[in-house]
This record gives structure tokens, sequence and C-alpha cells, in this order.
């Protein structure tokens, strides 16, 4: 299709996005024997191209004989709007070939707001938006990535959903997908297909599902046939240690957001943080092996040129032997040109600065913590167990070593939360810049706010958020109480926009139709600030006879059918409702992979295990929960002789 | 000691900021591990100096960069391997024809070049009626255009930066929109006249399709030359039209 871009690409702002050539790139093959997947990111590309998880798919798939693989993104309004007038469709950025080349569009959806980018992206690669209208001749529209934990709200649109990581799964459907195109894709066969997708585990086919409602409350979600399960399982690879991916990161010509090398130390998370559920839905803990990630890292700088390397997980500073890892990093590339290491998500404690001064020898400007919550009772509540001191003496260490201008991140609209903890924000933020007077003349603190939003597979996943009249409320208490203190800069987001996520994340089948209705009505890059627009939402659920409030504010209870109770991320539903009155009750839990295990199911329920390389827990404590871990047993295996998992429940 | 490096940028590559292709440069010397000199201080960059902006969407068979290399190591490279060297590391499109040793005390690339020379396609235009337009610029004393600097509105002469202009022919058969091809030689000093800005100074302005930069040209000693130096290594024909 490139004869037919080209001149379009003349009249569009930033076209860079739109030309591939980044290296790493492939330029694979096609044949009709290949299952042809097109990964799709439903946001700009500046957006898209880091994201990790399509990069490791795009290798795995282009190394397989049966698979070739090639990339795209939400084109912008501008070139949206040139490819329509001229009738051109969707294409790829590797070799510019138009969607209906291509037998799979999957997506990875990490932000609900992009939902009608996705629907605007099926139909510009000339696909019914709804799954139901689709043929034999239209390809396979999919989804996995963090959002899909709940995909009901988008369910009419997909064909197919992965829950969990995608290195295995990728492979599993392939093979189905290419039994389907050798057998011609006649007519009827799409049913056929999906239903054989639906065996795979970790696959969820919605169109196999019937909702039940009773007036406003959703009853069950069942299957219509009995060989396809009741309950979907993610898929969790058991080791990363057998995916050293990506190998060939992509090295954009373009500037994009995260544009460094980036190599993932280990995936999952226990410290339990109790609104976050990238947390809760990637367990266990598993931790790459030193040895690799040294080995990625040195090879990766040398290819891509890049002068910057990102350590990435959850909570890096939990990795096993951080220390001696920064260290050996450090130290392997002090001979060629300067390299700068970055840990994107920094501990609050002394002990996270200290490996921050020793990463960054350069360029110390601003460094960013996360409390979450003012108060230690909130923090409790949301189980961040970060004592004051522990902020006091990272924000002091940060100052003491060159540090200016510290941010802090908060949530607000918490479960329990009472004006005295947002007020505690301010305390903190002053109290902080206090600190800072000591080593420079004028510190600045910026408080970043955020609304909270419910999300699947939490805790909270029960808890009412709050209204956006009550989020704007608390940002303005908190505004008026720091507006006379110098140094403290408060800065938040669009409760509004905060509302429709909250919609789209804990929303039930019934939103298809209101997500359509936006889209249809031009509402895409809904999470672009300068273009979301809340009546277009408003209108749309009041035209379907939905209740915003019912969806978003209301508390739900115990014996409630939540929307995605037919799906599994591992953890038991019993261990998160204890969990929520555990919070209520402002009580903490500790990391589990130094106490007894609480049994949340992530690992028993598919007979696997932490894989830590450490049996003690990181230097500098178990972030402020206080206890002597060392003596306690430790329920995890050690690195090298993790167990061989029992993968047969894939297969 | 300093090098000056000869590239094209050419094809979908073309698509690309300056800035987009400054940050590949300093990335592919990094991996070519040339010793490359740096600037003192807390953030240390490369010293590497780029010549004239080209704008995102126009192709080039002459582009410049100058780079510092540190001694002794930098007399060690072998300048002409480096082409070889570095074209892999570059996108594809960009592609190195020649490195030649320049002196320090010579003036900067921004500075020395005065004028480029420029293949433009004109969408909707026969050879024939583009040839009566541009007889209708060159007779022109003056062609006024007002621009907005600094809020302020400025007029400005554009003729006297149009040093040549001649219609080359129709259109390659793979231009993506049919049309005539003009060859112009634009002035970059005082003044510096775009191709765009020319193409509006017509009546009616003209389209502006596919824009090659065919030449960059240093006036030195009154002699009219390109920015690397007679002694280097031959380049390939250039500025024959829009292939």
């Amino acid at each position: 299709m490139w004869p037919q871009l080209e001149p379009l690409l003349a009249k569009v702002a930033k076209p860079a996005r739109y030309i591939g050539l980044e290296d790493g790139a492939q330029r694979p093959h096609h044949s009709p024997e290949k299952v042809a997947w097109l990964l799709a990111y439903p946001d700009t590309y500046e957006i898209g191209l880091p994201n990790q998880g399509l990069q490791i798919l795009y290798e795995i798939l282009n190394e397989r004989p049966d698979a070739v693989a090639e990339r795209t993104y939400a084109p912008w309004v501008d070139l949206e709007e040139l490819l329509r007038a001229r009738g051109l469709p969707l294409f790829s950025l590797d070799t510019h070939r138009p969607a209906s080349d291509f037998d799979v569009l999957g997506f990875n959806l990490s932000a609900e707001l992009t939902y009608t980018n996705l629907l605007n992206m099926v139909d510009l690669a000339g696909v019914p938006v709804r799954a139901a209208d689709r043929r034999p001749e239209h390809l396979l529209v999919a989804a996995g990535g963090h959002c899909t934990y709940n995909p009901e709200p988008i369910a009419d649109f997909l064909d197919f959903v992965v829950l969990g990581d995608g290195e295995e799964i990728v492979a599993e459907i392939t093979e189905v997908i290419a039994a389907w195109k050798a057998s011609g894709r006649t007519e009827g066969s799409r049913e056929h297909v999906l239903r054989e997708l639906s065996h795979i585990s970790g696959v969820y086919v919605p169109s196999m599902y019937e909702c039940t409602y009773s007036g406003a409350d959703l009853v069950a979600v069942t299957p219509r046939y009995p060989d396809v399960p009741e309950r979907v399982e993610k898929r969790t690879v058991p080791d990363l240690a057998d995916f050293p991916y990506p190998k060939n990161q992509l090295v954009p010509i373009t500037e994009v957001v995260h544009d460094r090398l980036n190599v993932e130390v280990f995936r999952g998370c226990t410290r339990g943080c109790r609104f976050c559920q990238a947390g809760m839905i990637t367990r266990p803990v598993r931790e790459r092996p030193a040895e690799q990630v040294r080995t990625m890292v040195a090879e990766g700088l040398k290819r891509t040129g890049y002068d910057e390397v990102a350590l990435t997980s959850l909570s890096t500073a939990d990795y096993s032997g951080i220390e001696s890892l920064v260290g050996d990093i450090v130290q392997s590339t002090d001979d060629g040109p300067p390299v700068s290491v970055s840990l994107p998500s920094l501990r609050v404690d002394a002990f996270g600065v200290g490996i921050a001064t020793q990463l960054q020898r350069a360029r110390r400007t601003g460094l960013t913590f996360a409390p979450e919550a003012g108060t230690w009772r909130m923090r409790q509540v949301i189980n961040k167990l970060i004592r004051e001191q522990d902020l006091y003496s990272a924000v002091d260490a940060a100052y003491a070593n060159g540090w200016r201008r510290v941010k802090l991140y908060f949530l607000t609209g918490l479960p329990t939360e009472t004006d005295a903890d947002t007020l505690g924000i301010g305390d903190l933020a002053r109290n902080c810049v206090e600190l800072g007077k000591a080593h420079t003349k004028s510190p600045s603190v910026t408080v970043s706010l955020g609304g909270f939003v419910p999300k699947p597979f939490t805790p909270f996943q029960w808890f009412g958020q709050n209204t956006v009249e009550e989020l704007r409320r608390k940002i303005n208490l908190l505004r008026d109480d720091t507006r006379r203190s110098h140094g403290v800069n408060v800065k938040w987001h669009d409760p509004k926009a905060t509302q429709i996520e909250g919609l789209a994340s804990r929303g039930d089948r019934r939103l298809g139709p209101v997500i359509e209705e936006v889209w249809r009505r031009g509402g895409t890059f809904q999470e672009w600030s300068e273009k979301f627009d809340l009546a277009l939402w408003q209108e749309a659920m009041a035209n379907h006879g939905l209740d915003l409030d019912w969806y978003v504010h209301r508390h739900r209870t115990e014996d409630e059918v939540l929307p995605w109770d037919h799906l599994s991320a591992g953890l038991h539903k019993d261990f998160l409702w204890q969990d929520w009155r555990d919070a209520l009750a402002e009580v903490g839990l500790p990391d589990c992979r130094w106490t007894p295990c609480y049994d949340c199911g992530a690992c028993t329920g598919y007979s696997i295990e932490h894989i830590v390389a450490s049996a003690v827990p990181p230097a500098g404590g178990s972030q402020g929960t206080g206890q002597d871990l060392t003596s306690s047993p430790v329920p995890v295996t050690l690195l090298g002789r993790a167990p061989q998992p029992a993968t047969g429940a894939a297969r | 000691m300093r090098i000056r490096i000869r590239y094209r940028k050419l094809g979908k590559v073309r698509f690309t900021s300056h800035r987009d292709i400054a940050r590949c440069w300093e990335r592919a010397l990094r991996r070519a591990e040339l010793p490359v000199a740096s600037t003192e201080g807390f953030s240390p960059r490369p010293k590497v100096h780029f010549g004239l902006a080209l704008s995102t969407g126009h192709e080039s068979l002459g582009e410049y960069l100058d780079v510092d290399l540190i001694e002794p190591a930098g007399s060690t490279v072998d300048l002409e391997a480096l082409p070889e060297r570095l074209s892999p590391l570059l996108p594809p499109g960009i592609d190195v024809e020649a490195v030649v040793p320049v002196d320090r005390s010579e003036a900067s690339l921004q500075e020395a070049v005065t004028s480029c020379t420029w293949v433009i396609e004109v969408p909707g235009q026969s050879p024939e009626a583009l040839t009566a337009a541009v007889d209708t610029i060159l007779a022109a004393t003056e062609l006024p255009v007002v621009r907005e600097r600094k809020g302020k509105k400025v007029s400005d002469d554009l003729r006297p930066g149009i040093l040549e202009l001649s219609v080359l022919g129709a259109t390659p058969p793979d231009a993506p929109e049919q049309g005539a091809v003009l060859e112009a030689r634009l002035a970059t000093q005082p003044r510096s006249v775009r191709p765009a800005e020319l193409l509006a100074a017509f009546d009616p302005p003209l389209e502006e399709g596919r824009v090659r930069r065919t030449h960059q040209w240093i006036t030195s000693d009154g002699a009219t030359r390109e920015p690397l130096s007679p002694g280097a290594p031959s380049l390939a024909p250039a500025g024959a039209g829009v292939p």
C-alpha cells in the first residue's frame, strides 16, 4: 500500500510514526500456509511502540515457521480522515500491507479509555465491529493485556481474548488458526475455529457464553456448550529464563515514550498493594536470573546504541541481589560511553535512593516516589506499608545526594478515605520541603494526585468509586491546604476521565452498545485529555437506559455476581474478600515472598511457585512491615532449582 | 580531528525529522564504537555538528555532518572503510557515501553553505505550462512575500534568493502524482528560500509533490563547490533529476 500512503504522509503531523524501518523491525515473508498476525496497540505510535508485550510476541511469532507478525498503531485523526476519504484501510508498518492480508488482529489492551480506538481500528481494517456480523473472510479480532481480565464491556467486538502471559499460548493459538486457514475458511467455519480456540487454556471466546440478568443484576455468565469451560484460567509462564525476549528490541527512529533499552528483571509482585491490579493479576513473582539480565543489558546496549537502560518490573528494588546487579552493570559500562541505568519503580526508602544514587551519576534533577496515601492509617488500608519515616529518609537522602525536585504520587478516592487522609498529603509534602531546605535553597515537591479506580481481581473490586464531585472536592481541599505552602505544587488528573475509566473497568456486556455509540459519534482517543468528552459517554449511557451511578459509584456485596466471575487470574475470590475485610479493618498484610503463604491461589492453583534467587528479603527490609523475616520458614523456590511445572494443564 | 560525512536520505525515511536523524546518528556512532569527542561537564554530549536542516518529507542526495574524534585514536580510523561500517547502523534509506578529514578551522557547515539545488515535483502541471510560469518568475524584478516574525509582519523579497530556476520535464512514471519537475538553486544566505516559499511565489501558487535536495554549495575564493573537498572519494552522479 506504500504508493497510496506516500502522498498522504506528506499531509499529516509526525509522518515518521507510520513508516516503520525501526532497527529490529522485520520484513516477514507472507505465504498461504502461515498464520499472519497483525499486532496492534490502540493508541498512537509514540505510546504503543515501546509496549514490551507486543514486542515479545512479535519476535516469538516471527521465529515460528508457521506464522508471521507485523505491527500497527492507531492512526492519528488527520491520517484517519485521509484514509477514509480515499477508501484506504488500516495498514501494517513493517511492509505496509492492508489489514485484510492478515488472519488475526491482536490488540494489547493496557488502558480502558482506548476501547473506542479498538473499534475504530477494527472498522478501518474493513471488518464489522461486532463479532456476530463477521464472516469467514474477515480476520479474527483478539485482545490480551491487563484490561482483558474484564473484557465484558468490549466482548461484543472481540472474537477471542487471551488471559495472562502470551509467550506460550500464541503457539497453540497459531496452530488452531493454521488448521482453519488450511481448511479454506469455508462458510460456517468461523464458529468452528472459535469453538476450537475456546478449548485452549487461557483463551476466552465471549460469543460462547450467555449472560443472564434479573432486572439490573447480572445473574450468571455461562458457556453455551458443554465443551466450553465454565471458567477460563489465565496463563502463566513458569520461568522467565526460558523467554529472553525481546532479543532485538525495536529502536524507533522518531521519539516515543520510554525511548531506551528495557530489560524485564522479574514479573509479578507480592507486595500486596490492594489498589494495584498489576500486582494481583501477574503473580507469582518470577525473577530472571541475574546472569541473563547482565547479558541482555550488555548485548542490548551494544546492538541498539542506546545510552540508557531501564530494569523493568513492578518493583525493581525488590529484585534479589539488586545491589550487586546494579553494581555489575554500572561497572561493565564504565569504559565505554556514559550509560545511565534507571529503575522505573523506585521504592520509598533510603535503600531505593541509595541505588538511584549509584545509578544516576549525572543529571540529578528529579526523583519520584509513590507513597500513594497521606496517612499511616490510609496506607494500612491499601497495604502500602510505608512509614512516614521511610518517606522522610528517602526524601532526605534524595536531597542530600543532589536531587532538587521530588515528585510524590498519591491516589485519592480510596476506601475509607477521610479529609484527614487528604490533608495528610499536604503535611507530608510540606515536611518533605522542610527536609530539603537543609540541602538546597528552594526545594520543590510536586504532588501528583490520581483518582482511584477500583479494578477487577483486586480486594477493592467491591468498592464504590468516588463520584466526580467528591474527587473534585478532595482535590480542592488539598489545593486550598497547600496554596500557601511554598515549594509544594499540586497536579491532578481529570476526575471526569477517572469516572469513565471506572465505568469501563468494572462494566458488563451491556456497555457494548454504549462504547459503540461513543465511537460512532467520533469519540476516539478518549485517553487524551484534549479529546476526552464526558458528554458523549453520558448521552450514550442515557440512550441505552443505563445508569453511570449504578456501574461506577455503587458498593458491591459479597454475593453479587461480578461480570468477570467466569474468568480467573488465579486468585481465590475468598482470599480477595478476606483482604477487602482486612483493608476495612486497617490490617496490613506483609509480602508473602518472605512469610508464610496466605493461599491467594496464584501459585497453588497452577502448581508453580515464586522463583526468587534469594531466601532473604532484599536489603533495606520488607518496606516497613517491621518484622523479622529472616527466621521464618521460606515458602519459595530458589532460582536454578525451580520445579518443572505441570504445564499439561494447558494441552 | 574532525571528519566530514556525506550521506543520502531517500525513500520512506524521508518522513523523519532532522532531530530524528540526529538521534539516529548519535546511536550509530556509539554502535560503530568510534572515538567521538565529548563535551565537558555534567552531562557530556558527543561533539557532532549537523549541517542545514532538511524539512520532514524531503529527500536528499547530499547531506552532511561533521564529527570530532579524539586523538590519537581518531587518526587510526580507516576513513575509506567508514561508509560501509556506518550505513548498516543507520535506518534504511540513509546511506553514507564518503568520509574525509576536514580542518577544524574550516567554517561550520551551517555557515559555509550558501545555496542548495532542489528538484521539485509539481503535481498537475504540464512541462509547457510550468515553463511559462517559470519565465514569469525569472522576469520579475522582485517577489515580495510577507511573513510573520515574532508576531510582526515582515515584508521580504524572495527574488534575490532564486539563483537558478528551470523545468526538467515531466514527472517520472513512479511519481505518486503526475506533473512536471522543477530544478531550482535557492540561496541559504543571507536569507534562506525554502522550496515551499518558491512554490507559493508562483501565481497561482504551485502544489508541492516530492522534493529532493540534490546539492549543497559552498562558495570559497570565488569558486562554488560541494562541502566535501575535491580530494574526497568520487561520488555517484547526483541531481540528474528524480529517478
